[in-house]
């Protein structure tokens, strides 16, 4: 559990990673080509984060024909809320998310 | 309008015991929604899922009606314990109710050493209400309206611990 952790956290820590995952959330199933049309960066570079996810379990790639698409897997996602947001208060938590919402939000 | 979900997690189980956490309804009324899933395991076999008595007493509390079958399908291909491909209905609200079949596949292969990779690919083609459910409540802290993430979490914590998360 550890270790696969690790490899989420791991996987979490970098922007580009991030992006991808978001890009995946808004629209699920894509191709690498659509994938590198919405990031400045080479297809060598948008593969080995593909490659990145993939390993930590937060995309799962499914063949459909000649393609090969790319879909988000929220499961460790859940498991991070799981482990770490459930065990402490979580009133607490989302109470300073508002309040750091609230104070950012002001002029 | 075509749309897929993946789910995939790693279990530290053998694939006979996840097999029989998904297929027998004695193990898969103690995760997720807690409601018991029976299955004839054979190409054409029915798939049902009955309401768990706990979803009785808040319907019965609520005064929501409750069909005696709350999710309905059929068996397409079962080859234990590494497959299982089944069509899947929710019967649980009228919107979903009327939609048509998804198709539901259950895939467990080895990963580590006793450890098994298992993927659930639910395909919602033109049932945008189901979808909906099954992709799960974004807000964090909504208990119960996890969808398969919160229900593969949930196996997972009952294969490797003997306990569903909110015992732990």
């Amino acid at each position: 559990m550890t270790d696969e952790l690790d490899l989420v956290f791991r996987a979490l820590a970098d922007p580009s990673r991030r992006f991808l995952l978001d890009l995946l959330f808004a629209r699920d199933g894509r191709t690498q080509t659509e994938l590198e049309s919405e990031l400045a960066m080479t297809r060598f570079g948008v593969a080995k984060h593909l490659k990145v996810l993939e390993e930590a379990g937060l995309v799962v790639t499914r063949r459909s024909g000649r393609e090969k698409l790319h879909f988000l897997n929220p499961v460790p996602i859940r498991q991070i809320h799981d482990r770490w947001i459930d065990k402490y208060t979580e009133q607490h938590v989302t109470a300073l998310i508002d309040l750091k919402r609230t104070l950012e939000e002001e002029p | 309008m075509s749309e897929t979900q993946v789910h995939r997690i790693w279990i530290k189980a053998t694939p006979e015991k996840i097999w029989d956490a998904i297929v027998d309804p004695e193990w898969n009324k103690k995760y997720g929604y807690a409601a018991p899933q029976f299955y004839e395991l054979r190409k054409g076999g029915r798939y049902h899922s009955v309401p768990s008595q706990e979803m009785k007493d808040y319907s019965a509390q609520q005064g929501w009606p409750l069909p005696d079958v709350i999710v309905d399908g059929e068996v397409l291909e079962a080859e234990p314990p590494r497959r299982l491909v089944q069509t899947w209905r929710m019967l649980m609200d009228p919107t979903c109710a009327a939609e048509p079949f998804t198709t539901l596949t259950y895939e467990i292969e080895d990963s580590s050493p006793g450890v098994c990779r298992v993927t659930i690919t639910h395909q919602l083609d033109g049932a945008p209400a189901t979808a909906n459910m099954t992709r799960g409540n974004p807000d964090a802290g909504a208990e119960g309206g996890g969808g398969w993430a919160w229900v593969l979490s949930d196996l997972k914590s009952l294969l490797e611990t003997g306990k569903v998360l909110t015992q732990a």
